[in-house]
């Protein structure tokens, strides 16, 4: 074996790659900056969120490094940035840290340093000769066995500036080192450290850009990754031998702790670094992870971590995630804050066309956007959802005259498609490439020197995070265009722009852990050694998201993963885990094992249907004949949009116009359609809704008519004209306007957050309405507001005291109406089945045999409307619940808002349409008012057969 | 269009009239008899044996909902129309409080159940058992053969409706006049889309029409209507 490096990927990159590559891992800042520009680093535990003081690195500093790493560097010309030496400090003092650094700051290396100096400091002396090299490995190296081999706790955690006293380490070595013949490197093994990355990718990335410090310096360092595409004899392989730096993802750890020898693998383990963690931890990924972490904390009590992260709006609850929590109280890790990035250049496009009123589209924009990828190097468009991405490069290409190599990058495309578009971009091939959040984090890709961010922004934080994608070099401005698609997205732009300029920060706080996702971590360590569930408990509530957990609730999970947790205990002989004499907890079979590694992990990818082109049969609209099975698979589509659909409804996929011609099983049938403008636009306004932050400053602007000096005219105009027929809502209160249009009544309201809360919240009102006899008929929420339309006169039921708008608001509607809506909502049975899949109850997959889910015989909206009526607080149920206030319904935002405007509600009758409304009365995805519609519109369908009846 | 336009809640099936009861159940008035399909009993502790803990209350709420169908008509004979148990051994493993729901359903009337393909030979419940049953021009029957008169479950038909709104999804009666298959009874058990080949070799040129089972309605929507 060469230099102890060994490389997972197919090494088509050529051996000891060039520093210049990957800069985020080898990230150095170059020639002679140690004097210059490099902040001090900030260490505080509890430190705001404000730009870092910078100074000078005191020129002393580098002696924090060992000779031949200051070497290496110097052989560069580069100097080590000083929040890079900062970590090594908290190392050597034992001390975990949390990072957070812009892109292009040397993070990655910053990360890894204090592990390649503990593991590589052996070679000190002077020689990056073959000769030393061979030495080397042919010599035990005492530091770098320090601490390993499950000695008594006590004994392992004296690093304290270890790397000078070989000596007193070497007694440390384990007597697993005897037993691995098989490595050429006569020392104690063991794995040093942990590496965690949300992509695989990332983890293949930064192996690959490990390997120039370590073989330049010849360091003795083994690294390796592991993740779902490693093979079998490889993670075997893994396990006996580990490498001396693992880098893998959340749900390999989970699978690595669920085995018998979990704890002999990790007692050796000295530091987990976890990379791009601002993303990991708000999902139940997170959820995953934190529990692993606390695992991990256990089988290696001197265990330190380091996270990576970017900057974000509380770095001391972020931080509280790196350390275990006592009991009660709550502690964090030490927070490092780089500086000295380059502030960005963010700017509003100043578009010379008309803006529209509303769609997402930004297709006004589209000569202007095509303009500035041809006059920059590489340009990344950035867009909300993955049918924006299709049809801006749908029009991208009917107007690329010059042939740019425009490429689209999305979620949903083929993974092999997607990966040539990566390569291409790496290879600096690409000019352009549309893209979703599927670029967000990811690798890094070179010369990128613009990115084109459409529609709403939606929060700051996000946003500073795309643009980051654009020149990873931290000395200089990364240079972003955002392109507003309709008039309100221009207050939003307006104020991200602002937001950035004060260096805002609108992350979400720290999740509460999900009790489905302890559901998965508590069968995981059933897999492995037995537990008492009283060990399990205190271990668990040292996790940061999940340290406010009650016994309770961990006590039915256990029951949960146990016998289902019925009230109904029929199912005992059947449990999956089972207590032994002591008490201990263990999995009934083996075949329980397979299952949870089969199923391990959180992401819930959703239900898709496969797209297949056939040739249009025509036809009357609303009926369908025979279709032509077979077709060109196009690829595949959520099948929630589908459902939306009805056939000869028009849509982008793929790039192409299609028409819906039929549904069959798991095949959607779509035919080429030669409309020029889709009927639906399928804007789904993406995963993540308006930050309450922007949604706040964007409510500070309009009530603020100086601010409204700096935006384009036509918006100034709008506005004015908004002032005149009705009024501009106050930044607390709620406008609520009401008026007829075409034999409708209409109600709009103004609540400005998100359009999650504001599907629940039209749900919720058209169930009032609904009794109140207004009649209401629909609605239809954005961003920003919300319209509901009926047959009643709400303005003159409104003034006549039928129609109280104070209850109609009401928080109260969060109590029995809530419930009453939850029992049919198709969002809420959504969410339940993605909590019975992460929680096991349901397989994604059988062990033994590949069932696709629709070969599943039954129905998870099923199975929720059973629980829910005879088990309502069953743990799945409560932890579905728990989803709903924060995802798809958004339901604490909405409680939030409702509590705001209390007593703030002004009602303005008009005669016609506002313009402040008319965004949303353009907005498509329109709800019918659920309960006794569906049998009306069902009744519609008869009647069609009766007409035809009577001939 | 072939067969006979039904009224609402009425379905012909061989020049007999039938009522088809939005809960799934079908109602011959003149013979007091009330049939019933694919209760599929104890589905969620069949899943459970093999590891998924499916909730356990299935059973109950079938038996919930045909109690209440029950004593809305009170039938002379209940058919059960196969498939009644998800298994071979899911009798063994009903509640004693299920069991004794069973046996007081049966009391004072006869019950019949239909063998089906998951329940070849129900025992130990009561009631009679039967491959299939002739009554003047109907056969109750488990699975369809397309047989002139034949009511079959088996499919558990569902349609699709594409609305003005909304694409809906219901469980459905299929029928075209001469023959009929009944939607599942069962709580866990889903559906199959009347689009589906099955259906296709029951009822040629898919002249059918689907009695959907709606909120508070049943409505009878063409076969060209649904996908």
């Amino acid at each position: 074996m060469g230099p102890c490096v060994r490389r997972d990927d197919g090494g088509n990159r050529g051996g000891a790659g060039p520093p210049q590559q990957g800069p985020d891992a080898s990230g150095v800042s170059r020639g002679g900056s140690a004097a210059s520009g490099l902040d001090e680093p900030r260490a505080t535990a509890y430190l705001p969120p404000v730009p870092p003081r910078i100074s000078p690195v005191p020129p002393d500093d580098s002696a924090a490094l060992p000779d031949h790493f200051n070497r290496w560097f110097a052989a560069r010309g580069w100097a080590p940035r000083a929040h890079q030496l900062a970590l090594l400090d908290k190392a050597r003092a034992q001390r975990s840290a949390l990072l957070i650094a812009p892109t292009g700051a040397g993070k990655t290396l910053a990360g890894f340093l204090p592990t390649l100096v503990e593991l590589g400091s052996a070679v000190a002396t002077p020689h990056r000769s073959a000769l030393a090299k061979q030495a080397a490995l042919s010599t035990p190296f005492p530091l770098v066995g320090e601490g390993r081999g499950g000695g008594p706790p006590a004994a392992a955690p004296m690093v304290e500036s270890a790397p000078q006293q070989p000596a007193s380490q070497q007694s440390a070595t384990a007597d697993t080192a005897a037993k691995q013949p098989a490595r050429s490197i006569a020392r104690p093994a063991g794995l040093h450290t942990l590496y965690i990355s949300p992509l695989k990718a990332l983890a293949v990335d930064i192996a690959r850009n490990l390997q120039a410090p370590i073989s330049e310096m010849g360091l003795p360092i083994k690294v390796e990754t592991r993740t779902g595409d490693t093979p079998a004899s490889r993670k075997q392989r893994q396990r006996r031998y580990p490498p001396d730096i693992l880098l893998t993802t959340p749900e390999q750890l989970a699978l690595l702790l669920s085995s018998d020898d979990a704890p002999h693998l990790f007692s050796s383990l000295q530091r987990v670094v976890l990379d791009e963690l601002h993303a990991l931890v708000t999902s139940k990924r997170g959820d995953l992870l934190s529990l692993g972490l606390a695992r991990l904390w256990r089988l290696a009590p001197g265990l330190r971590m380091i996270g990576l992260s970017a900057t974000v709006a509380q770095p001391e609850q972020l931080a509280r995630f790196l350390v275990p929590q006592p009991n009660g109280s709550s502690v964090a890790a030490d927070v490092v804050v780089a500086g000295g990035a380059a502030p960005p250049l963010v700017e509003m496009l100043d578009t010379q066309e008309r803006l529209p009123w509303a769609g997402h589209s930004a297709r006004h924009a589209l000569a202007e956007m095509y303009e500035l990828i041809k006059t920059n190097k590489t340009t990344l468009v950035f867009v909300n959802t993955r049918s924006q991405a299709e049809m801006l490069f749908q029009e991208f290409w009917r107007i690329n005259d010059d042939n740019l190599a425009i490429a689209l990058h999305h979620g949903s495309l083929d993974v092999a498609q997607r990966r040539k578009v990566e390569d291409a971009m790496a290879a600096g091939r690409l000019r352009g490439v549309v893209c979703t959040s599927s670029l967000d984090l990811g690798v890094d890709w070179g010369d990128v020197d613009l990115v084109i961010n459409v529609g709403a922004p939606k929060g700051c934080s996000r946003l500073m995070q795309r643009i980051g994608r654009a020149n990873h070099r931290l000395d200089e401005a990364s240079r972003a265009v955002l392109v507003p698609a309709n008039r309100f997205e221009v207050l939003e732009c307006s104020v991200a722009i602002e937001a950035i300029a004060d260096n805002a920060q609108d992350t979400p706080p720290l999740r509460t852990g999900a009790l489905d996702v302890l559901a998965q971590h508590v069968l995981g360590c059933a897999c492995g050694e037995p537990f008492a569930s009283d060990e399990l408990y205190a271990e668990v509530i040292t996790a940061a998201p999940y340290a406010q957990l009650s016994r309770a609730d961990f006590d039915d999970v256990v029951d949960f993963v146990a016998s289902g947790g019925y009230a109904l205990k029929t199912y005992e002989r059947f449990a999956r885990i089972k207590q032994d004499a002591k008490g201990r907890w263990r999995v009934a079979n083996p075949k329980v094992r397979q299952s949870y590694r089969l199923n391990v992990g959180t992401i819930v990818e959703e239900a898709m249907l496969k797209v297949r082109l056939v040739r249009s049969r025509g036809g009357a609209k609303g009926t369908t004949g025979a279709i032509a099975r077979g077709g060109r698979l196009l690829g595949e589509i959520e099948e929630y949009f589908i459902e939306g659909l009805t056939p000869g409804d028009t849509f982008v996929f793929g790039g192409e116009i299609v028409r819906y011609e039929a549904l069959a099983e798991d095949q959607v049938y779509v035919s080429r359609a030669n409309d020029a403008d889709p009927k639906v636009p399928s804007y789904m306004g993406g995963k993540f809704p308006l930050s309450t932050y922007l949604a706040e400053r964007v409510r500070g602007l309009l009530d603020d008519r100086k601010a409204w000096m700096q935006l384009p005219e036509q918006v100034r105009d709008w506005l004015a004209l908004q002032t005149d027929v009705s009024r501009i809502p106050a930044r607390r209160e709620l406008l609520v306007e009401t008026f007829p249009r075409s034999n409708k009544h209409y109600l709009v309201c103004y609540p400005f957050e998100g359009r999650l809360a504001h599907q629940t919240l039209g749900m919720l009102l058209t169930r009032r309405l609904e009794r109140a006899r207004a009649r209401p008929l629909g609605f239809v929420a954005n961003e920003y507001a919300l319209a509901v339309w009926g047959l009643g006169d709400m303005s003159l039921m409104v003034s006549q005291g039928r129609l109280d708008l104070a209850a109609l608001f009401d928080p109260d509607m969060l109590g029995d109406d809530l419930e009453a809506w939850l029992a049919e909502s198709a969002l809420m049975k959504r969410t339940f089945r993605s909590c019975a899949i992460i929680s096991g109850l349901i397989p994604r997959r059988f062990t033994g045999e590949e069932k696709t889910r629709r070969q599943v015989l039954f129905s998870t909206d099923l199975v929720y409307d059973v629980l829910r009526r005879h088990q309502p607080d069953h743990m799945l149920l409560r932890a579905a619940r728990a989803d709903a206030a924060t995802g798809l319904l958004d339901l604490r935002r909405l409680g939030d808002m409702l509590k705001r405007i209390e007593g703030r509600i002004t009602h303005r009758p008009l005669d016609r349409v506002s313009p402040l409304a008319v965004p949303v009365m353009l907005e498509i995805g329109r709800e019918s008012v659920y309960g006794e519609a569906a049998d009306e519109l069902l009744a519609e369908a008869a009647e069609e057969l009766v007409k035809e009846a009577m001939g | 269009m072939r067969g006979t336009i039904c009224s609402s809640g009425m379905m012909d099936v061989a020049g007999t009239a039938l009522r088809v009861d939005l809960s799934g159940a079908l109602v011959w008035d003149a013979q007091r008899l009330l049939v019933v399909s694919d209760l599929h009993l104890e589905k969620g502790s069949s899943f459970a044996a093999r590891g998924t803990l499916l909730p356990p209350f299935d059973t109950v709420a079938t038996l919930q909902r045909l109690t209440a169908v029950i004593a809305h008509y009170d039938p002379r004979t209940v058919i059960a129309l196969g498939d009644s148990f998800h298994d071979r051994e899911a009798h063994q493993r009903l509640t004693g409080d299920d069991r004794a729901c069973i046996a007081n359903l049966q009391v004072g009337r006869d019950w019949i159940w239909i063998t089906g393909n998951h329940d070849p030979a129900p025992r130990g419940v009561g009631g009679e058992v039967a491959d299939a049953i002739t009554l003047g021009a109907v056969t109750f029957r488990h699975e369809p053969t397309g047989a002139r008169g034949e009511i079959a479950g088996h499919l558990h038909p569902k349609a699709r409706v594409a609305t003005r709104a909304r694409t809906l999804e219901r469980r459905c009666f299929v029928s075209d006049g001469e023959r009929a298959v009944m939607p599942a009874f069962g709580a866990y058990v889903g559906g199959l889309s009347v689009r589906d080949a099955a259906f296709a070799k029951l009822f040629p040129k898919r002249a059918f029409i689907a009695h959907v089972l709606g909120d508070t309605r049943l409505h009878s929507i063409a076969a060209a209507r649904c996908y």
